[in-house]
């Protein structure tokens, strides 16, 4: 082993151990945080810094093979799909009614209200 | 064109040169061809891309970075013992011209911990905070000003 192998093993080794760390922090904030709305943040956090730590980690150790190639592609899926579907979770609470508390002396915005569903809105469908 | 690159996929994630897997790879690039090209006759549904690729690379460094600022703040609220947490809904304001350019925005709001997009209005997203402090709007801002950058032409 030369130094450069063992500098690319000591990085990976940290990215993989902090990429994990950020998956247990995020699982621990789904856990103590007080309601949906803040539970969401907490997944959030396992689904980005975890998830970038633990793909480079990956890649390093992997090389320059095609696995880096599959890691790549897959972290990109999981970074546009990861917001998609946090977006989709919180919207459909907003729009059964549910709305987050807020924080002393702050009110929230209300949403307008929705649209009905007329030809317009149907031709222009699917924005998500 | 777009066979050709489904192909190239197809060979880097099986990164095998057998026959047989060649022979798989090639009768579902031709299927999936077919389907999308009926599905086309359908709606003729296009997703134009106007961006500029150098100015979106350095968006997604910038992005990175951003997102590591908000992991770490996040991370200091659930830590913390008594995890100040100071939820609060409220409004954005996009520029973007382009539908992409708007997902772009809404999702990277998303994607940086703290923040989520919950509701996409006609120029306005409303957008949920966990530690809601008054310099937000002002950071929401300049990560719109940087998306709308990122657009090379304006057009629906």
């Amino acid at each position: 082993m030369n130094a450069v192998d063992v500098f690319l093993e000591v990085l990976s080794w940290a990215l993989i151990v902090s990429g994990s760390v950020f998956v247990i922090i995020g699982s621990l904030g789904l856990w103590r945080l007080p309601d949906f709305w803040a539970r969401l943040h907490g997944a959030s956090v396992t689904e980005s810094a975890g998830v970038i730590l633990l793909i480079w980690g990956m890649c390093i150790q992997a090389g320059f093979t095609l696995i880096t190639v599959k890691l790549i592609i897959i972290g990109i899926f999981l970074f546009i799909t990861g917001p998609t579907a946090t977006h989709a979770v919180a919207n459909a609470a907003l729009v059964t009614g549910w709305r987050p508390s807020e924080a002393e002396g702050l009110t929230g915005a209300e949403p307008e209200p929705l649209r009905p569903e007329n030809e317009d809105d149907a031709l222009d469908g699917g924005e998500e | 064109m777009t066979l050709a690159g489904l192909f190239a996929l197809w060979l880097l994630m099986s990164g095998l040169f057998k026959p047989l897997l060649i022979g798989f790879g090639l009768a579902s690039v031709l299927v999936v061809g077919w389907i999308t090209s009926r599905m086309d006759a359908q709606d003729g549904d296009h997703l134009d891309i106007r961006l500029s690729p150098l100015r979106l690379a350095g968006y997604l460094l910038w992005l990175l970075a951003e997102i590591a600022r908000a992991n770490w703040s996040v991370m200091r609220i659930i830590l913390s013992r008594r995890m100040p947490v100071r939820q609060h809904l409220f409004r954005v304001p996009f520029s973007q011209k382009t539908d992409l350019g708007q997902v772009i925005f809404a999702n990277s709001i998303t994607l940086t911990p703290g923040t989520i997009t919950v509701e996409t209005e006609r120029d306005n997203f409303l957008v949920h905070a966990l530690g809601y402090d008054e310099n937000d709007d002002e950071a929401l801002a300049e990560m719109d000003r940087r998306v709308a950058q990122v657009e090379t032409a304006g057009g629906v």
